[in-house]
């Protein structure tokens, strides 16, 4: 069995990735952070993260940096999904399903619009 | 948490906590033995004995620090009920290894669950962290060390839908390889 598959795959894919990143303006970074504490991973976290980037790839979503951080104190409204679009100031969302998870991506990340039955007060 | 993949997960993160900059993850499978083996090695802070002793056990010693979960008590008292073991090996300054082992075949064993999505999330949201993933299942065996991945991509994000894609398909194809033809 193949340890990996091919740098060649890589290779490919790399150049792929930059010849998108020339097509595609700069439109400003997003940032999306997922709550990975255990409070979190036990709420699934790890299915709302699976939904984030499953959604990248079926909405071909450039400049996304996807990163997770541990618990932050609101346990109960796991599993906690953050967004920052550019310099805007964060928005925390809680109780993210998958579904939900699909819809932040869809219309905040790739649209602006902020989901705001979702969003909680930190 | 119900599957064992999740406390993977869980055991992964206590590990960054700790500052680790290299994590490995092993997972053995032994059909003719009966038994399931899981690993997480890191080189973060490391844990004195009282604090190994808190983190396995903390209704048992009067808790001063906070920052205890319940996380590995609760995969200990899984495993213990399956004739196995957890057992914490951590030096400060050096790194920890959680160990945990199974009767493979017993009746009240957690799944492993969802092991690609564990270390998708891993990979994707802790692009900092040197990742060495090894799956086995009795012989046949997959092994995903990140480092190679990273030289050749080297500016493009593991969050590129591309790249993504190539993870994804890289992880869940050899996975569902080793459970299909190893396991009868």
């Amino acid at each position: 069995m193949p340890t990996i598959k091919s740098l060649d795959d890589l290779k490919r894919i790399r150049e792929e990735a930059l010849e998108k990143r020339k097509v595609k303006t700069a439109s400003g970074q997003v940032q999306v952070i997922v709550g990975m504490g255990t409070c979190g991973i036990a709420a699934g976290a790890r299915d709302a993260m699976k939904a984030i980037l499953e959604t990248i790839q079926t909405e071909n979503l450039e400049g996304v940096i996807v990163t997770q951080t541990g618990c932050i104190g609101l346990c109960e409204k796991e599993p906690i999904v953050q967004v920052v679009v550019g310099d805007q100031p964060k928005v925390t969302y809680g109780k993210v399903s998958p579904e939900v998870a699909r819809q932040i991506m869809k219309e905040h990340v790739k649209n602006g619009n902020v989901v705001k039955e979702y969003v909680i007060q930190v | 948490m119900r599957e064992l993949s999740l406390h993977l997960l869980d055991i992964a993160e206590n590990s960054i906590s700790a500052g680790a900059k290299n994590i490995t993850i092993t997972i053995h499978e032994d059909t003719l033995a009966d038994r399931l083996y899981l690993s997480v090695q890191d080189d973060g802070k490391g844990m004195d004995e009282e604090m190994v002793r808190k983190v396995t056990d903390p209704f048992v010693t009067t808790r001063t620090t906070r920052k205890v979960g319940l996380g590995i008590p609760l995969l200990k008292a899984a495993a213990e009920a399956c004739n196995g073991w957890l057992k914490i090996h951590s030096k400060p300054g050096e790194g920890t290894l959680v160990e945990v082992e199974f009767q493979r075949s017993h009746i009240d064993r957690m799944p492993l669950g969802d092991v690609a999505g564990t270390f998708l999330t891993l990979l994707v949201g802790n692009p900092q962290i040197h990742w060495v993933f090894r799956y086995s299942v009795n012989q046949d065996s997959f092994e995903l060390d990140d480092q190679p991945i990273k030289q050749e991509l080297q500016d493009i994000p593991f969050s590129d839908p591309f790249v993504l894609s190539y993870l994804r398909e890289l992880l869940e194809s050899n996975i569902r390889s080793l459970q299909t033809t190893s396991v009868n």
